[in-house]
């Protein structure tokens, strides 16, 4: 018995210098993404001072990758004085950490998804806070000849000269189970296509498996096709030289929500602080600024507030 | 080509002007696999000494084994580590998931059989006679193992400097189990694998620099040890 003691023993020791020592050594200088803009020293100061209380949310990548949530979350640190931890994952993964109890609040975009997962009592509400469209990007030359189109005749014809030349005409599919992919199988479904049979169309429909940013750059180094949320698409054009070609349809529309997962379903969450991460979304400020977020820098608004109510195109 | 020496020198830049966001990054790296390194040379250069000092069936097949893990896949750990700390795996309620402490269990356990394995030749190569002429001024079995200890401790450095080697420059269990959080769980690896797919090879680059240079460091201080 002794000999397994005394491993185990220095085993929690250590662990346990390891979290009183963390917090200090997280409280480095500000980290950026390189987009987003720096948190303030107020919240710097803060990791130093106080050992504050943590909550976890999962976000969808878009959000995570046009620097929004990089914006936001020092706001939300010095308003709730609390240290917000950020998890890109797309729409499926997140989702499983909030099921697993792992995250107390998501930002996702997947409606079919989050009320079901509303349904099942996992999610304790679906508020949306803001809005924008998916678009179909590929190289500015167009080989395949969908500029203009609808979104479901658009991937008809990239399923027909795709086939026929995979050379020219080629599709990448984020392959990740987020909510790009959802919309992207939702768009096949429109355009009158089985999804497992668009998989095994042929080499032409390429699986990425990633975010979307590294979609979008795995897209602009095979010249292909791919749908994006035009927030990322804005936030990485200029590194892309990838040109948008179908932007309306009804089915193009992507809402952003909000959910707290609930505690008596999943124990160990923290619903208040996903409470208020849901009323500072939805507060006129927040919203604000949402709607501001990137327009000066991309010219472009990338996100339309929508303050808890459905968004229509 | 252009691109990578213009990445190369922006690289630099960022370096030698001492950039705050790099240099963080760095010490949190240093800070978790050294830590991690620390805690598995703990348990696991005892287990190993264990190991090697007992007689017992199958021993040959353990020590097989040991070896045979020395390259068990990262992510294979951390999907491990991420099943047992989740909230709802048996070791949910420590909260430990997306945390610096969930990095340094991931890699403590990915070093394990490194540590081990190495600890159990760097005593097999110790020469026959200082065994024996310790017992014969009849020393028990326990100051037999210390005198044995005490000859192989630079070949030991070594071996911690081994698993520390592996622990920094993983990143597939790391970025499964920490989740790469801005500021508390995001390390020279993770944080690479986040800026090359954003398409900031710059600041990669920076990143990827150091990590050779620490790693460089590490083989220098092993070449130094060796020769002792």
């Amino acid at each position: 018995m002794k000999k397994i003691t005394l491993p185990l023993s220095i085993l929690f020791l250590t662990l346990l210098l390891v979290a009183v020592s963390m917090p200090a050594c997280s409280a480095g200088a500000p980290e950026d993404t390189g987009k987003s803009i720096t948190p303030s020293a107020a919240s710097d100061a803060g990791r130093i001072l106080a050992k504050r209380d943590r909550v976890k949310v999962a976000t969808t990548t878009s959000l995570y990758d046009t620097g929004l949530w990089g914006f936001l979350e020092p706001m939300f640190e010095k308003k709730y004085n609390v240290e917000l931890d950020v998890l890109y994952a797309g729409t499926g993964k997140a989702i499983e950490y909030g099921t697993r109890g792992d995250v107390d609040v998501l930002t996702i975009h997947d409606k079919a998804r989050e009320e079901k997962l509303v349904a099942d009592g996992i999610g304790v509400k679906r508020v949306p806070f803001a809005s924008n469209h998916f678009i179909i990007t590929g190289p500015p030359s167009d080989p395949a000849g969908i500029k203009g189109m609808s979104p479901e005749a658009a991937f008809k014809t990239l399923m027909e000269k795709g086939k026929t030349s995979p050379q020219q005409v080629q599709f990448i599919s984020r392959g990740d189970n987020s909510g790009t992919h959802s919309k992207e199988k939702a768009i096949w479904k429109a355009a009158g296509y089985e999804y497992e049979d668009v998989t095994k169309s042929g080499p032409w429909y390429v699986e990425a498996g990633s975010g979307m940013g590294p979609t979008l750059v795995m897209a602009k180094e095979k010249s292909a096709y791919t749908v994006a949320d035009i927030g990322t698409f804005l936030a990485y054009k200029g590194k892309l030289g990838l040109a948008s070609l179908v932007d309306r349809g009804a089915i193009l529309l992507n809402v952003y929500s909000v959910i707290p997962i609930n505690p008596d379903k999943v124990p160990g969450t923290n619903l208040k602080m996903a409470e208020n991460m849901v009323d500072f979304l939805t507060s006129p400020e927040i919203q604000t600024l949402i709607g501001k977020y990137g327009a000066d820098e991309y010219g472009e608004q990338l996100f339309t507030p929508s303050a808890g109510a459905e968004p229509v195109e | 080509m252009e691109e990578i020496g213009a990445a190369f020198v922006t690289a630099l830049k960022l370096i030698i002007t001492g950039d705050p966001e790099v240099l963080s990054i760095t010490l949190r790296s240093i800070i978790i696999s050294g830590s991690a390194t620390i805690l598995s040379a703990l348990i696991f250069i005892p287990a190993g000494s264990a190991v090697f000092f007992s007689e017992f069936p199958g021993k040959k097949g353990l020590v097989n084994l040991i070896n045979t893990l020395f390259s068990v896949p990262t992510v294979f750990v951390g999907l491990v580590v991420f099943i047992a700390i989740s909230r709802s795996g048996p070791l949910g309620g420590l909260g430990l998931l997306f945390t610096p402490g969930a990095m340094v269990t991931a890699q403590a356990l990915l070093i394990s059989p490194v540590i081990t394995g190495l600890s159990i030749s760097a005593l097999s190569g110790v020469r026959p006679e200082i065994k024996d002429t310790a017992l014969s001024l009849g020393a028990s079995r326990v100051q037999i193992a210390i005198t044995m200890l005490r000859e192989v401790r630079y070949a030991m450095a070594v071996v911690v400097l081994a698993g520390f080697g592996r622990a920094i420059s993983e990143v597939g269990a790391g970025i499964m189990v920490g989740g790469n959080i801005r500021g508390y769980t995001r390390t020279l690896t993770t944080a690479m694998s986040l800026e090359t797919s954003m398409g900031n090879i710059e600041f990669s680059m920076a990143l990827g620099i150091i990590l050779i240079t620490i790693a460089l460091f590490v083989s220098i201080i092993v070449y130094r040890l060796q020769r002792l």
